[in-house]
C-alpha cells in the first residue's frame, strides 16, 4: 500500500496547476478543489487503516535511502493526515457557501482555490516528510500559501497584518535553515532515520545547540511563548475561513514538528525542563490575554495560544503517555478550535461585527448559533465527558505519573488554564449571547452550507468523545511507536522487519 | 582544488557579516529595509551551507572529476532549494511593501490596534491613581508619536470584505 503515501501530496499540486488553469471559471474551479480534497481525505483514511503493521514509505524517484527524498507514514502521520484533511475539507465548504452566499459567486479572488491547495499540501509534505531538509520544504510551501491567504485581496487592515505575520515567518524560516545547515554540518545527515543513529554520537555540546535551535524555530510556528505574540495580532484579521484553518491547522505543525524531533533525535534532556517552564508561561499569558480581550476572534486566538501549552507539556514529559495525551490533544484542539473561529466567522456574519461590545441577545434571536458556539466552548474548556476533558485528563495523568515537583507545578497550571478558559467562554457568552442586544439587529437567514459546515465539524468535535476509547489506543500506539523509535528507522532504510 | 583543511575563513567571516548586518535592517520600521534586511540573511545562510560542504573540491559530475576530489553536491542541492525559496519570499514581501506604500504611502510595520487601545487602557487607570506627574504615561506616549494607525476607523477594521 505504500503507493498511498505521495498521494496527500501529489493530489492538492495537481489539482492547484489545473485550478490555476480554470481560474476564468469558477463552477470548475470549486469541482476541482472539493474533488481532491475527498481525495486527500480518502487516501489519509487508508493510511489510517494500513499503517498498524509498520510505517508506509515511498522513496522519491527511487533513490535509496540516505541519499534521496523519503515520504514517511507512521501512525502519528497518519492521523494527523486524516484529521487536517477532513478540517480542511470542511473549511472549504464552509468558504464555497460563504462565497456564493455573498451572491456574487463569479468573482471570488481567482487565487483562493488554488493557493488552498497549496496549503494542503505543503501541510501534507510536512506530515510526510522523512528528512529535516524536506520538513523545511515543506513549512515553506505551506508558509508561501499562508501568505498570500492572509493578505488575501490586500485590504488596509490585511496588508497591516500581514506584514508581522510574513516578517515572522521568515524569520523563523531562517532560524530553521541554520538548524539544517548546522545539523548537516554536525552529522552529515539531513535523513531523520540516520540523524537518530548518528546525533547520539556528536558533541552534547552542539546536540543541544541543534535541539534549541530547532525547539526554537518549531516555537515560533506552534506559537509559544515568548515567541507567540504575533498570533493574535495577525490571525483575526483574515477571512474567517482562511483564521479557522490556520489556527486549527498551523499550529499544530509546529507542534509536530517538535513531536517528530524530539521522540526521534532527541529524546529526554534538559530542554524538556524549558519546554516544560514554556508550556506553563504559554498556558497562563495566553489564557490571561484571553481574559482581557472583547473582540471574539481575538479572544479565540489567544486561548488558542493558550492551548498550545497544554500540547507542548504533553512533549516536555517525553514519556509514553505524555506523547499520547499530547497527540490526542492535538487532534481535538484541531476539529474544536477550527469550529469555534467558524461558529465566530457565523457571529460576524450576522451581526456585522464580533466586538463583545456590540453583540447581544443571540441566544434569543439565533438558538443554533448559541448552540454551535456552546458545544466546542464547553469541549475546549473541558467539560467532562467531552473529548477536551479526556484530553486534558490525560495529560494530567501523565503530568502526576511522572512526579517531579515541576510537573505537579504544571499539572495545577493546566488546570487553572482549563479554569480560566470556562471563565473566558462564559463572559463571551454572557456578553454576546444573553445581554440585552445594543442595537436591535435586523434577522438575517444563515446561508444553510456555512451552519450545515460549522454543525458538521461541531458534531465531529462530539463524535471524538465518543470515539475516545478507540482514539485514545491508537494514540497510544502511536505514542509507543514513537518512543520504540525503530519502527520508523527500520521503514526509512528500508530493513526488512 | 583540494587540500584547502576545514572550512575557508572568509566564508565564514562572510556569513557571519551578511546575518549581523540583515539582522540589524530586519529590526527597521520599513518594510523595505526589512526585505533587504531577510535578503542578507538569507544569503548569509546559503554562505552558511557552502561552508556544512566541507572543504571545497572538482566539480561533482562523474566523469568530469575523481571522486577523491568531488565537493560535497549534497549542500549544493539544498542551497539551491533554499535560494529559489528565499527569492520567491523576497518577492512577496518586496510586492507587500508595494502594496502598503500604494494603500499608506509608507512601508511602516505599524503598531496593533487592539495593543495600542489596552496600552490606553493601562494608562488611564494608571493616570487616575496617581499623585505627581512626574512621568509620562503611556497614553500620552502614544499621543507624541507619530499614530500611523490613526486613520482608520473600527468600523473599517472589524469590516468584513467581499473577498472571495
Amino acid at each position: 500500500m505504500n503507493w498511498l503515501v505521495p498521494l496527500p501530496v501529489v493530489i492538492p499540486l495537481a489539482a492547484a496547476g489545473l485550478a490555476v488553469a480554470v481560474n476564468q471559471r469558477s463552477r470548475a474551479q470549486r469541482y476541482i478543489t472539493v474533488t481532491a480534497l475527498f481525495g486527500i481525505l480518502a487516501a489519509s483514511l487508508a493510511m489510517l487503516v494500513n499503517v498498524s503493521e509498520q510505517p508506509l514509505v515511498v522513496q522519491v524517484g527511487d533513490w535509496p535511502a540516505p541519499i534521496g527524498i523519503s515520504l514517511v507514514a507512521d501512525r502519528l502521520s497518519a492521523l494527523m493526515l486524516v484529521i487536517s484533511s477532513a478540517v480542511t475539507l470542511c473549511v472549504l465548504l464552509f468558504a464555497l457557501s460563504q462565497a456564493l452566499a455573498l451572491g456574487d459567486p463569479d468573482s471570488p479572488v481567482a487565487i483562493f482555490h488554488p493557493t488552498y491547495l497549496v496549503l494542503t499540501a505543503g501541510v501534507a509534505i510536512s506530515f510526510l516528510a522523512g528528512d529535516l531538509f524536506n520538513l523545511y520544504v515543506g513549512f515553506e510551501v505551506l508558509l508561501a500559501a499562508s501568505y498570500v491567504l492572509i493578505t488575501l485581496g490586500g485590504t488596509r487592515a490585511r496588508i497591516r497584518a500581514g506584514t508581522i505575520y510574513v516578517v515572522m515567518a521568515i524569520a523563523s524560516s531562517i532560524v530553521f535553515l541554520i538548524a539544517v545547515a548546522l545539523t548537516y554540518s554536525a552529522t552529515g545527515t539531513v535523513n531523520m532515520a540516520q540523524l537518530a543513529s548518528r546525533i547520539d554520537g556528536i558533541d552534547p555540546g552542539i546536540k543541544m545547540t541543534l535541539e534549541m535551535l530547532l525547539l526554537v524555530a518549531f516555537a515560533v510556528k506552534a506559537a509559544i511563548f515568548p515567541l507567540s505574540a504575533w498570533l493574535p495580532d495577525s490571525y483575526p484579521t483574515a477571512p474567517a475561513p482562511v483564521t479557522a484553518v490556520f489556527a486549527g491547522l498551523l499550529t499544530k505543525v509546529g507542534i509536530y514538528g517538535m513531536l517528530r524531533t524530539q521522540s526521534l533525535l532527541f529524546g529526554e534532556g534538559p530542554a524538556d525542563t524549558v519546554l516544560m517552564w514554556a508550556a506553563l508561561a504559554t498556558m497562563l499569558v495566553g489564557i490571561l490575554g484571553a481574559v482581557a480581550q472583547s473582540d471574539l476572534k481575538r479572544l479565540l486566538s489567544f486561548t488558542l495560544v493558550s492551548h498550545i501549552g497544554l500540547m507542548v507539556f504533553g512533549i516536555a514529559l517525553a514519556s509514553e503517555t505524555g506523547l499520547a495525551g499530547a497527540i490526542f490533544y492535538v487532534v481535538h484542539h484541531i476539529t474544536v478550535q477550527t469550529s469555534l473561529f467558524l461558529v465566530a466567522g457565523l457571529i460576524e456574519r450576522r451581526e456585522g461585527t464580533t466586538s463583545l461590545n456590540r453583540l447581544g441577545g443571540l441566544a434569543r434571536s439565533a438558538p443554533l448559533l448559541a448552540v454551535l458556539f456552546l458545544v466546542p466552548a464547553f469541549n475546549l474548556s473541558g467539560i467532562p465527558p467531552l473529548s477536551g476533558f479526556l484530553g486534558k485528563l490525560g495529560l494530567l495523568q501523565a503530568g502526576v505519573e511522572a512526579a517531579t515537583p515541576l510537573s505537579y507545578v504544571l499539572v495545577a497550571g493546566s488546570i487553572v488554564t482549563s479554569l480560566l478558559t470556562l471563565y473566558v467562554f462564559v463572559k463571551a457568552w454572557n456578553k454576546a449571547f444573553w445581554q440585552p442586544p445594543v442595537e436591535p439587529t435586523p434577522p438575517t437567514r444563515l446561508p444553510p452550507g456555512m451552519l450545515g459546515t460549522a454543525s458538521a465539524l461541531v458534531l465531529l468535535g462530539v463524535a471524538l468523545t465518543f470515539l475516545a476509547g478507540p482514539l485514545y489506543d491508537y494514540a497510544d500506539a502511536a505514542a509507543r511507536e514513537l518512543q520504540a523509535r525503530t519502527p520508523y528507522i527500520e521503514a526509512i532504510l528500508g530493513v526488512e522487519p | 582544488m583540494s587540500g584547502v583543511p576545514g572550512p575557508d575563513l572568509f566564508l565564514v567571516i562572510a556569513a557571519a557579516v551578511l546575518v549581523t548586518g540583515g539582522a540589524y535592517l530586519v529590526l527597521e520600521r520599513s518594510l523595505t529595509r526589512v526585505a533587504v534586511g531577510l535578503i542578507l540573511i538569507g544569503n548569509g545562510v546559503n554562505i552558511l551551507f557552502l561552508i556544512t560542504g566541507g572543504p571545497r573540491g572538482g566539480t561533482p559530475i562523474v566523469g568530469l572529476t575523481d571522486e577523491a576530489d568531488m565537493a560535497d553536491p549534497l549542500p549544493q542541492a539544498m542551497v539551491l532549494t533554499a535560494i529559489v525559496i528565499t527569492m520567491a519570499l523576497t518577492a512577496f514581501l518586496v510586492a507587500m511593501a508595494h502594496r502598503s506604500w500604494q494603500l499608506y504611502r509608507h512601508d511602516e510595520v505599524q503598531d496593533d490596534l487592539e495593543d495600542r487601545r489596552i496600552a490606553r487602557l493601562a494608562a488611564i487607570e494608571t493616570a487616575s491613581g496617581r499623585s505627581e506627574a512626574t512621568w509620562i504615561t503611556l497614553d500620552e506616549e502614544a499621543a507624541a508619536v507619530r499614530d500611523e494607525t490613526a486613520d482608520i476607523t473600527e468600523e473599517h477594521w472589524l469590516a468584513e470584505e467581499d473577498v472571495r
